[in-house]
């Protein structure tokens, strides 16, 4: 039975009231005295060089207060990718600059090569119109084949298109060469995972303030990680020392990835607020969102897998060329290979797999980590091939995977991708599945559908994610040039009452409520007096932020450490108010009882006792009550599940409704059944949409052709259906305190395969012999799909 | 500059705005009341929603000096008299029907006129008439839900949380 309170319940989230009354605190909701607005001058052409700039019209304009170009920071730093990959070849990746505004070259639609800072939004429009940039075009460099073979470069100081030619396993290559090519059975398949845009709901939006007095700055941004932006600003970009920046991430709305990283604009708010002794704000459009945030996905993918007749898994084979955009951007690096190609065992005991990504500079805006980051493109190519291969087979979908399934008595176990799965069990995730399903009345309900003149279709999936990124030690191994670890301080006040600073940012999540649960629980106090600080780096020790389901297993840990410290210290105090040895002393429920008596003191007298130390040990105990933890992972977590979803699709028109879908996960432990299951519809919500809806296009020119709601397809409510959403009975994360694997990425993990998977099935119980489809499955693709068969 | 004088959540102001100021900003700048958002500039996201004389509007798509004389109701005066959440305020929190928060007013804007014209709408109604407010933190599930919970109807057969 779900519980009432603490942890394991669904408390409703305090953080609702402000949303709901319109009381929430968005960055561009923060109007300083003062303030200023920064607007920026953007590349209308994907590829050309910057011949000049000539602002002197802008200047006279009225209101201009600053103008800045790309020579302005020519000098300062540039915005690094944090992970270094190594080449095949042993050659470590090409990493050219990405400096604050372009300088020589713009390379791609949205390229910011100019500022203004003046008096009103209106005054920094016009004057940004009026500056006159004569940039010579060059051909635009947007297919990533073309790219690779082209002598005509993006930049031009590297030579080369490609990033890094990489392999996963190197060692592994040519076992799993040999293993294919002896193997009775190879299904071969060739899928691109289509672009996409995060589009979180509240647009980018950068507030920078100087303090003369104390040369300090502060910055109010839309970001996931503010210690990880400051970071990045004070030893890359413009060398201002941690002390003297702060960078406060406030109520931000939504993110997905794309706030993860630091944006050139960051940094020149900050710089133009020091210019102008003013403070500056820069608030992003949705066009400039389209043309400037960073994009997911984008992988063009041969996957091949070989297997007995019996439907045996021998090996996996996997080439991919990945689009990095223009630029690197923070973590575009490790998003196609170490968050993609580990992943390439699958749930699978498969013994050879062997992965080749080649990364590829474009004149299109940076790809990065989006909602899944890499996993997605990882349970794509293999859930689409198996698929493929158990219907070349004959084989029953599910069949085959049960087949090839870890099974739990093989944990740990380390995949053929060199992962170490801590726990799992992906059978029973199967059986919940059937149980939900009704896979008996399909037949049923398929002929009702035929009834009707539609096609029905059945798409089955499992998937397995890492999370709880992540062990600092191995990512530091692979190429990480930052640790992953996480921390929180439990500062208890006198009066009682709790402020608990994490370095986990909320912007969706529920932390407000649900770490209150855990460690209320863990102090036997009411949730209600615990207060959670997040997203400012001067009152957070610090934190790696929030992105890859990492919030609660890796900082939700620190917290759960740091709380230890408080119950062994409060416990001395107690001793001591108790005249017992702290060794005699039972903290339950919020008491301290001297073992085997009736004497007891409560968890906040004891914390009036830490501040108001009269008769305290204070030889011994320090005064005050406050502890900070920081937990580094020893593993990632290993979220799984398996989903089925069946649709209908119209053989008339191609439109492919989606009638039920199902998803069962083992996330671990959970904290919070309601907003675990939130979590799951949202990640349901963009996997659907990128399945049937979502593609970010670009023309042979680079130009975004998708760059607005009326262009790009959002999914809407009547796009979706109700979900039906399993998660109650998870296998323990077996090395972290909570036991938790994380679940926010999950849903769009698993459900684009499951959706293109029913698709197919649809098509083919109409007797076409359609094998795959690119999503985004539009009615225009089926259609087309159908009449080619 | 005009001026325009309007009645915002009950209260009458006046203000000198410029022609080409929009509702939008004049709501978040010059009264500020900030729960109105903006997330696009093609007026397809719905953050906006407020209502104008009883109907639903994208602020967005309006200029201030149009509401001159109008009756405006925002997310900010949405709640009950003594402070507490509204039904359908109620409701959206009570099934977990917002994420982030950034599309929340104008989810709740929308829902408010909604009720108002179709008291108990169906699954289908509801996802219909939400056409113009995107949400993407929460795969509609639960907004489609509180919606329908606030209007009175049974939502325990929609499957869990």
């Amino acid at each position: 039975m779900p519980k009432d309170t603490g942890i394991g319940a669904s408390d409703k989230r305090r953080e609702d009231i402000r949303f709901l009354t319109g009381a929430g605190h968005y960055t561009d909701d923060i109007k300083h005295y003062g303030a200023t607005t920064a607007i920026f001058c953007r590349s209308t052409v994907a590829n050309g060089i910057i011949k000049s700039i000539d602002t002197s019209a802008a200047e006279a304009m009225p209101g201009v207060l600053a103008i800045f170009t790309g020579a302005d920071f020519a000098d300062v730093g540039g915005n690094p990718a944090g992970w270094l990959i190594n080449s095949r070849d042993g050659t470590p990746m090409k990493e050219p600059k990405r400096p604050v505004l372009a300088h020589g070259k713009v390379r791609h639609v949205g390229d910011a090569y100019a500022a203004v800072i003046a008096e009103t939004e209106l005054q920094a429009r016009n004057a940004a119109e009026a500056i006159v940039a004569e940039i010579e075009e060059l051909p635009a460099i947007v297919d990533m084949a073309a790219a690779l073979a082209g002598d005509a470069f993006v930049h031009d100081e590297i030579g080369t298109n490609q990033c890094f030619d990489w392999g996963w396993i190197e060692d592994n290559r040519a076992a799993t060469d040999a293993a294919i090519k002896a193997a009775p059975h190879v299904t071969t398949l060739e899928l691109v995972n289509n672009r996409l845009v995060p589009n979180a709901m509240e647009p980018r939006c950068s507030i920078g303030s100087y303090d003369a007095g104390n040369d300090s700055y502060i910055l109010q941004t839309t970001s996931q990680n503010p210690h990880l932006t400051r970071l990045l600003i004070s030893a890359f970009v413009m060398g201002i020392p941690e002390n003297k920046l702060t960078v406060i991430a406030p109520d931000v709305g939504g993110g997905f990835g794309s706030k993860i990283y630091h944006y050139g604009e960051e940094a020149l708010v900050l710089a133009a607020a020091r210019k102008i002794g003013r403070p500056v704000k820069w608030t992003a459009d949705r066009t400039e969102a389209f043309l400037t945030d960073a994009h997911g996905r984008d992988h063009v993918t041969k996957i091949e897998l070989a297997c007995e007749k019996d439907g045996t898994f021998i090996a996996f084979r996997t080439e991919t060329m990945a689009n990095v955009g223009a630029y690197l951007s923070n973590f575009s690096t490790a998003t196609p290979t170490f968050l993609h190609g580990t992943l390439m065992a699958g749930n699978y005991t498969v013994p050879n797999v062997y992965v080749n990504v080649k990364a590829v500079f474009t004149n299109t805006a940076p790809v990065d980590a989006y909602r899944g980051a890499g996993r997605p493109e990882a349970t794509y190519s293999i859930e689409r091939v198996i698929d493929k291969a158990a219907r070349e087979l004959g084989i029953d979908p599910i069949a085959i995977r049960r087949k090839n399934f870890v099974k739990p008595d093989q944990y740990p176990f380390t995949s053929a991708a060199g992962l170490e799965y801590d726990s799992g069990n992906y059978d029973a995730l199967m059986d919940t599945l059937e149980k939900h399903i009704d896979r008996d009345g399909f037949a049923v309900r398929r002929k009702a559908s035929e009834a009707r003149g539609m096609l029905r279709g059945l798409g089955l999936n499992a998937y397995i994610e890492a999370c709880g990124i992540a062990p600092s030690n191995l990512v530091g191994v692979l190429g990480s040039r930052v640790g992953l670890y996480d921390a929180a301080t439990v500062r208890v006040n006198a009066t009682g009452n709790l402020s608990v600073m994490v370095g986990a940012h909320s912007h969706g999540q529920g932390h407000e409520t649900v770490f209150p649960q855990i460690v209320g629980e863990m102090l036997g106090i009411d949730p209600a007096s615990i207060d959670i600080v997040h997203g400012d780096t001067s009152k957070i020790p610090f934190g790696m932020g929030t992105y890859g389901s990492r919030s609660l297993a890796v900082c939700g840990s620190a917290m759960v450490r740091a709380t230890e410290k408080i119950i062994a210290k409060a416990k001395k105090i107690a001793a001591h108010m108790l005249e017992a040895s702290a060794d005699d002393v039972d903290f339950k429920d919020g008491q301290f009882t001297v073992k085997g008596t009736d004497k007891s003191v409560s968890f906040g007298e004891v914390a009036l006792k830490a501040y108001i130390p009269h008769n305290f040990p204070i030889e011994d105990i320090e005064p005050g009550l406050e502890e900070t933890a920081f937990y580094d992972p020893a593993n990632f977590t290993y979220p799984s599940g398996a989903y089925a979803c069946e649709v209908e699709v119209d053989p008339d028109t191609g439109k492919v409704r989606v009638d039920r879908f199902v998803a069962v996960d083992d996330f671990g432990n959970i904290m919070n059944p309601m907003i675990v299951t939130g979590q799951v519809h949202g990640g349901l919500g963009q996997g659907i949409g990128q399945a049937l809806l979502e593609g970010a296009r670009y023309d042979d020119d680079g130009q975004l052709l998708s760059a607005s709601y009326m262009d790009y397809t959002m999914p809407r409510a009547d796009d979706l259906p109700f979900y039906t959403v399993d998660h109650a009975n998870g296998t323990p994360c077996t090395h972290n305190p909570l036991g938790v694997k994380g679940c926010g990425e999950a849903g769009a993990i698993g459900s684009p395969p499951t959706i293109v998977n029913a698709v197919v099935d649809a098509l083919q119980s109409a007797g076409k012999n359609v094998t795959h489809i690119d999503m985004p499955l539009t009615p225009l693709r089926v259609w087309d799909a159908m009449q080619n068969a | 500059m005009a001026s325009v004088a309007m009645v915002v959540n009950g209260k009458s102001i006046t203000r000198e705005v410029e022609g080409h100021t929009l509702l939008v900003d004049f709501l978040r700048d010059d009264l500020r009341l900030t729960g109105t958002h903006v997330g696009c500039d093609t007026s397809q996201c719905g953050a906006c929603v407020v209502h104008v004389n009883g109907q639903s509007v994208k602020a967005c798509a309006m200029f201030a000096i149009e509401a001159d004389g109008a009756d405006v109701a925002t997310i900010e005066g949405q709640a009950n008299k003594d402070g507490s959440l509204n039904v359908i305020q109620q409701a959206f929190q009570d099934h977990h029907g917002l994420q982030c928060g950034f599309c929340t007013p104008g989810m709740v804007m929308t829902a408010a006129a909604l009720l108002k014209e179709n008291p108990k709408p169906t699954e289908a109604e509801v996802r219909s008439y939400l056409e113009g407010n995107i949400c993407r933190c929460t795969g509609y599930h639960n907004i489609v839900k509180a919606i329908m919970a606030a209007s009175g109807q049974d939502v325990t057969a929609i499957a869990a949380e």
